[in-house]
Parts: C-alpha cells; structure tokens; sequence
C-alpha cells in the first residue's frame, strides 16, 4: 500500500532524496514543503549568479513541472512549525495539519549574524543595505541594491564570503573583505596557506583584505554607511553581505521534542535518534558528532536514506570526507582533510612560491593522504581527492603528487575515453578493462592476465590498477596470490624458499608435486621456479627442461618470425679485428638477415633458424653472451683511462672483469652492468641496476637500481670504494642479496626502492646482519657452476632440442638488409 | 581426422615439452604432458603466428612463447580472448606417438 511521505524542506538535500527515492521506485506519495516560494535550486551556484556567469534559470535544478510530473504535491512559502511524532502529523503555517507514514527533515541552515550594533531594523529585518547570501531572494535582493550603489563589504572570509566578495565586484567598484580570523579561509588553510590566498585575492582581483577585523557595528540611520571594526576603525561602504558562516535550522525541531544537539541526531541509516519514521539529512543532520555543510557528503547521505526508506536492508551512512575547492575564476583553492599535522609521524610536504602565489601542502599518514591544500595552482587536485578519498598507496616519488613530472598525466578516469589505449605493449584499453572486470573478474593480476594488460614493459600497471579499482567501484579485490613468488604457488619468496630448502626440492615438478594443493603444474610458474632452484642449489638443481622457457632451452633469444637472434659474448664491449672477422665471416655463411649492434655494446645475429643455432655457436666459437636470459647480461663500458682523456679508472679492464666472473649468473630480473671512467658517464651507469664511477683519487662509486628502459630511475649511490677488488666483491654481494629476496621479474629498480638503498647498505656494506660472509660465499659458489650454454652442441641435451617448431609454414618475413 | 597417422616414437618428445609435425598441409603441435599423455594441437598461434610447439605447458594449458597467451590444450579455448586453436585425437600405440581416431 502507498504510503505517505513528508519532507520538511525543498533544498538541495530534500530535493535529493526525493530523487533518490523514486530513482529505487519507492512507493509513496510524496509531500514537500519549503520556506522558499520556488522549486529546487542549487544554492551553490549562487556565488555564480552574482557574478553574473549563470542565469536563474541556469540554477533551477528542478522546476515546479518536475514535482507536478512526479505527483509530488509541492507546499513551497509554507513553514511547518511543529511535528507531532505521536500522532504522526506535521502542523504548518497556515494551520493545515498533514499525517505521514514516513518523515524527512531537511530544513538546511540559516546564515548566521555575528553580533553587530545595529544590523536589524526593528520594522524591516535587515538594517537597509545589509544582506545575508544564503537563497535566491537574498541575492536578488543584494543585486538590486548594489546596482546603484559603489562600495561593498563583505563579512566573512570562508568559501561564501569569498565568493560573494568576487561576485560584488561584478555590481560595485570597490569591495572589502573582512574577516574576524587571522587568515582568509581558516577552517580549510593553514596560515601560511591563507596568507597566499590573501596576496592573491588582494593582487590579482584587487579586493581589499582585512584579518583579526571583528565587525562590531553597522553604521548609518536609514541606510549602512559605513561598519565599525573592534579596534575603531570605520570603513565606509553602502552595501554590508554577512556571510560568516552557517547554523542549522533546528529550532522547530527541538520545540517539536526531537533530539537536537547541534544538528538533528541521527543514526547511520539517517533516522533521527529514537524515531523509526522520521529521517533528517543535509546540514541539519548531526551524524557521529559531525554537520556537514558541503554537497558531496548530501549526496551520500541521500542515497543511504533513499535505500533504507525502499527497503535495502544493511546499509549505513558511515560520514564524509571533506574536501572542497574554491570557485573563483583566477584563484586556484582546493583543500581536504587536515590543514596541519597531528602526530610526529605524520609526513608533511610542503611546496611553496610566494612569487607565483603558489602553496602546496600534503599531509601523508602511514602511506595514506589525509589532508592536502592547493593555492594558486590545482592542477593535481583531482588526482589527490582520489587518494583522499580512497587511501590508496602514495607513489613513492611524493613529488609526482604535487607536480606533474614527465611521464603521463594522471587524467580522471570518469574522463577517459572507453577506446582510449591503457597498455601500449599489448594495445589493451580501457573499455577492455572494464569489460572483464564487469565479467566478475576484480583483481588486477586476474584482469592483467585475461587482457595481457600491464604484462609487456610493465609501465602501465599503476594506470591498469587504478582503472580495476574505478572499475570495480573504488577498490580491487584481494587478491592473495599477489605476495606469492609464481601465481601457482601459493606461496610468497621467503616461505616458498624456507620450504624448497626443508623438502630439499631440487626440480620444478617436485615443488609442484610438494607445495601445491593438490599437486597441480602451472606453465607459467615454471620459469620463475627454475630460476629459483638454480639460484639456491647451483650444481645441484635437477634441471627439467621443460621448466625452461625457450630462450633457455636453446640459448637464444625468440623472435617474432620464430627464430632466434645470436648474441656472442663481447666482456665490457671491447673486441679485436679477429673476433670481429669471425662474426662477419659467420654472418655471411648463414645468410643472417640482421646483423645489429646493441644497446649492451654486443653484436646481435638476427633471425637464426633453430636447427642453425649449435653449428653456428661451433663456428663462432665464443661464449653466450646471455641476450636471452633473466640473468646477467652485459656489462657497458667507456673507453676508460687507456685512451680517454678524461678518463680517471680503468672502466674497460673493470667492466671485462666483472662480466668474467658474474657472467651467466640468473637472477629474478635481467641485470645489465656498467663501469664508466669518470662522472662524464659515458656508459650511462647512473642508470643501469649496478652502475660503477671512477672517480678521482682511484675511488669507485657504486650505483644500484638504476634503469632506463620502459622505467627510468637514476641508482642510488650504495658506496664509494678504494679499488677494483672491492668493486667486484660488493657487486657480488649486492647481486646474490637482490636473487635471494627479489621478487620474481622484479628489477632492482623495483627492489631496491622497495627494501630501500638505507637497509640495503646496511646489509651489503655494513653486514648489520651478519650475512655477508654467505653472501660471498653463494655467489662463488654460482660462480664455480657455470657453464657455457654454448658448448652445448654437439649432442642435443633432448630429443630434437633443435628441432624446428616453425616456420614450416608461411611466417611473418623479416625483411633482409644489406 | 578420420585417418590414422603415426608421427614417430614418443621418446622423440621430452617429458613436458612439445615438438611440431607436419601432417599433410597441416602444422600440428604434439605436447607429451608430465602426467604421461598426449596433447595434438594447431602449431600456429592464432594471435601472431608464434610456434606453439616452443611454448611451455603444464597439465592444461600451453603458453605462446611470444606474447605468452595461453589456451587450454584439451579445448583449444584460449584463456585470454584470443581465437580458439584446432584440437586433435593422439594417443600412444606401442611406443608410438598415433594422431586420429
């Protein structure tokens, strides 16, 4: 049966809610009643319709056709001045009394008048000249006025009264702002914040700004005059707008016997204290304490009150978080959360550009934003509410929060178009993001694997991540296998190692056969589990070919076309005309599509056949260059002090060193070395995942996780030592500490920010923990296992291990250079 | 595939791995599981032509060694979008590997 619904107010809120109601298809009838004679406006645009950017129609969220298209009977200029909870009726202005079966209070709040001398007329309300900025009619009213009169004041320097006082400037020639605070907009800006609103506000729109100016006074008989500040002062004008701040309308209320503290109690289902039919919402609403005077937190609470009222059972209304931006044409305001910090710990960055009137304040908790304040530039707002609102992880870079520092802007999701293209690797877009996600699928690495997306270079999984987390309503879903080392088992690096070492498993299957529930292979756990096992038993691991990924299998490195590219050894880049002859001599024997130098300083034979590849390596002669493993690869160096002149250490004679004795070695990520020969860099090792220095005074600087392929980071210097023993040594060490505790393809540009460079000195320089002695002794231990994959040739290790796989039928052709 | 064709020894094939044949016109990708059976397959990926037969498998699924999609080798169903693969009868017969039915 239909019931009958009240709702006290036609605001914003009430209006909401109602909409919210017969958006569920609630089943009442519904009576509005509201102070102001119209339908529904948005009050906020009213700061806009005094500046004269919006029209009054412009701000009609709901015309009287609405509420008669609705069947909703509108009371508009009628005030209820009594609710009878017993009796279940509402008693109105023109003594008509209404039942309901179901109450919504939303009568909003009144603007507030600091005491003043003089500010009523006792005939007419305000003293003539003064208005307050809270309804239609008020700002009507201060138009009209204005038009014929020249200078304004504004009481009241929050978000309205600022709003006001740039809106007057449309009306009058001269407007003074004046605010009993000692900064503009302090419940939203620290001081400093406030002062560089005020330099802006004063600067750019040439307002006049007074703080600390109590008004005690409205002077003039008929008409304002002038107001009268605490300290004496007098400031002519002929216009005053209060807009000092807001109270709820709670009176009727209270008289009315419902409980009234500031605002009207309620519970998280917005049902006022004590009442099972009767909900109030909005700024006369008092919920955990907490009046909210902002639109964002109405919407939510409408909706909790919508879905109780039609039935929905488990929801609940659990408060808001703030945040709010200024909407002044020129002057860039956004404030959320905290203005200051509250505990020691509490991170605090600041930017500041007094200059520019720039002020940027964020203010982190345990890797959370709980507050920030933006002046003068908001360019990163909408991206820092999202944190707020949503406490994700903070970038470690925290300056990438506030300014935009290469790499992609972060646009609004909301905003992104559904074809526009998330991973450039594998050409996945949003749209086909969204799509799985609306499948069921709500964890990343489950959309990563169903789209591929985030699985080429890895620079977009941050974005993929985001678009999950929007896509699935704010958050992705746990997902428990993201700790673990491979997805197929269901274990993360340490465990999964303590129990390979407690079963004593050797192989890949015995791990899966040991550690999985069940048993189960997974394909592509594998090679993460060989390289694994071969990093923690070296001579001993049981190597089942199958566990190896291709590239392992036959020691090259796949291409598109199926075949393979040939990357002979070349130790720090340096080679002789002979080796060189040799190469050229095999290129030209097996008609080489590609010959290519590489980024490693290396020579890469491209487009091998597989069944070509021992018979080639036989007549090379050289050893792998490893171009095709997660192993080391290469190490670049500059042409050092032999011959440069700048050169202050011998990079060449280093970096061969160093690719001698860690050559081969696989690791959780590839690792391409450097040496350079001075600070020049010219082997650009600040960006490799171990970059060496010479600097002057035979010093060597160390550098770790560095990178510059899809992700670019500059290493962190880990030490600076006295010889090229000690470089080897703690490279060693550095190395066998990043394949013990990395994650699987976790580069050390990944890893060593994670562990963070301070701990890693500890453990690597330092041996705070004692663990550098097997340290050393693992990695020599890796040394002595091994092999030159190359010298694998003359029998196949497996049945047809060369065979052709393809191309027995027509490939992609690679085109041949000459 | 109505005839029988038999492609060689099984001990041609690694455990866990997997070896291409050419049967006819067609390209068939002949994996030998770790719980002991066969799997026949289409050679070709259906994404950009990667040889199957190079790519890693485990009980159900093989993984293209190229951009790493995988598809179920008992259903030829790809697991992540792509076209299916063709699916074949194989089975061992006296040490030998045997396509068809």
């Amino acid at each position: 049966m239909t019931q009958k619904l009240v709702v006290i107010g036609n605001g914003m809120a009430g209006a909401r809610t109602v909409e919210e109601i017969l958006a569920r298809n609630g089943d009442y009838s519904v009576t509005m009643f509201g102070d102001e004679p119209y339908g529904n406006y948005n009050r906020i645009m009213l700061s806009n319709l005094l500046a004269g950017v919006e029209t009054e129609e412009g701000i009609f969220l709901n015309d009287l056709g609405w509420y008669r298209d609705n069947g909703i009977t509108l009371n508009a200029g009628v005030k209820i001045e009594r609710i009878d909870a017993e009796a279940k009726v509402v008693h109105d202005s023109n003594g008509v009394a209404t039942p309901y079966d179901k109450l919504i209070i939303a009568t909003g709040s009144y603007s507030w008048t600091p005491p003043m001398k003089n500010v009523h007329n006792p005939k007419r309300g305000y003293h003539q000249g003064v208005f307050a900025f809270r309804t239609l009619d008020d700002t009507r009213g201060m138009i009209r006025y204005a038009r014929d009169h020249e200078r304004a004041v504004v009481i009241g320097g929050g978000l309205l009264g600022l709003e006001a006082a740039r809106g007057l400037q449309n009306h009058v020639s001269q407007v003074t702002l004046l605010h009993a605070m000692g900064h503009l907009m302090d419940r939203q800006l620290d001081p400093k914040a406030g002062q560089m609103l005020q330099a802006s506000v004063e600067g750019k729109l040439g307002i006049r700004v007074i703080t600390n100016a109590m008004t005690t006074e409205i002077l003039g008989k008929d008409r304002v005059t002038g107001v009268k500040l605490a300290d004496g002062t007098v400031i002519d004008c002929d216009v005053v707008v209060i807009a000092a701040g807001i109270r709820p309308n709670t009176e009727m209320v209270a008289n009315s016997g419902l409980p009234v503290e500031r605002g009207i109690v309620v519970d998280d289902q917005m049902r006022v204290e004590g009442q099972t039919d009767i909900y109030s919402v909005g700024e006369c609403a008092q919920h955990r304490g907490s009046l909210y005077g902002l639109v964002a937190p109405l919407w939510d609470q409408a909706k909790v009150l919508a879905d109780h009222i039609t039935g929905t059972t488990g929801v609940a209304y659990t408060g808001s978080k703030l945040h709010t931006k200024l909407k002044v044409a020129g002057i860039d305001v956004a404030s959320m959360g905290l203005i200051a910090p509250e505990h020691d710990e509490d991170e605090v960055i600041v930017y500041n550009e007094p200059k520019k009137g720039i002020y940027k304040q964020l203010i982190i908790r345990e890797d959370v934003l709980v507050g920030a304040t933006l002046v003068g530039d908001n360019s990163k707002a909408a991206s820092l509410i999202q944190h707020f609102d949503r406490g994700t992880a903070l970038p470690e870079e925290r300056s990438s929060l506030i300014f935009d520092i290469g790499g992609a802007v972060e646009e609004s999701l909301d905003e992104m178009a559904d074809d526009a293209q998330v991973c450039n690797c594998n050409g996945v877009s949003k749209g086909a993001i969204c799509g799985v996600v609306a499948g069921g699928c709500g964890t990343v690495s489950g959309v990563m694997d169903k789209t591929r997306a985030g699985k080429g270079c890895g620079t977009c999984k941050p974005l993929v991540q985001r678009i999950v987390e929007w896509a699935n309503g704010g958050a992705a879903e746990e997902d428990p296998a993201a700790s673990w080392y491979v997805p197929g088992v269901p274990m993360p690096k340490p465990e999964l190692m303590a129990a390979i070492r407690k079963y004593q498993l050797k192989s890949v299957s015995s791990v899966f056969d040991k550690l999985v529930p069940g048993g189960e292979h997974d394909a592509k756990s594998k090679m993460g589990l060989a390289s694994l096992l071969k990093m923690m038993w070296a001579d001993e691991y049981v190597d089942e070919r199958d566990a190896r990924f291709i590239n392992d299998r036959v020691h090259a490195n796949i291409q598109r076309d199926g075949t393979f590219s040939v990357v002979p050894q070349m130790k720090g880049g340096v080679t002789t005309p002979a080796q060189l002859r040799k190469i050229a001599e095999v290129a030209e024997k097996y008609g080489v599509p590609m010959v290519k130098l590489t980024g490693g300083q290396r020579i890469d034979l491209l487009g091998v056949p597989k069944e070509q590849l021992p018979a080639m390596w036989a007549d090379l002669d050289m050893p792998s260059g490893y171009a095709y493993a997660k192993s080391f690869r290469t190490v670049k160096t500059c042409v050092g002090s032999d011959f440069c002149r700048f050169g202050v250490g011998d990079s060449t004679a280093l970096g061969i060193a160093i690719e001698e004795r860690f050559q081969g070695l696989e690791g959780p990520g590839k690792m391409k070395l450097a040496v350079t020969g001075c600070p020049r860099n010219c082997a650009e090792a600040y960006v490799k995942d171990l970059g060496v220095v010479a600097i002057d005074g035979g010093k060597w600087e160390i550098y770790v996780g560095g990178a510059a392929g899809a992700h670019i980071r500059k290493g962190d210097l880990l030490t600076t030592v006295d010889s090229a023993e000690e470089v080897i040594r703690l490279t060693g060490r550095f190395l066998q500490y990043y394949r013990e505790n990395a994650n699987w393809l976790e580069r050390t540009y990944s890893f060593v920010p994670r562990v963070g460079i301070d701990r890693i000195r500890e453990i690597v320089i330092d041996d705070v923990d004692g663990i550098a002695a097997a340290l050393d002794a693992a990695v020599e231990e890796a040394v002595q296992a091994y092999k030159d994959p190359w010298k694998e040739r003359a029998e196949p290790v497996t049945p047809g291990q060369f065979r052709t796989s393809l191309p027995l039928t027509v490939l992609p052709q690679v085109p041949v250079r000459s | 595939m109505k005839t029988l064709t038999t492609l060689g020894p099984l001990s041609d094939i690694p455990l866990g791995e997997g070896r291409t044949y050419a049967v006819g016109d067609d390209m068939i990708a002949i994996f030998r599981l770790r719980d002991g059976s066969l799997r026949a397959v289409s050679a070709v990926c259906p994404h950009k032509g990667g040889p199957l037969a190079d790519g890693q498998i485990d009980n159900s699924v093989v993984v293209c060694p190229l951009h790493l999609f995988s598809w179920d080798l008992s259903t030829g169903c790809s697991q992540s979008g792509q076209p299916p693969i063709n699916v074949y009868p194989v089975r061992v017969d006296d040490g030998q590997i045997v396509l068809g039915e």
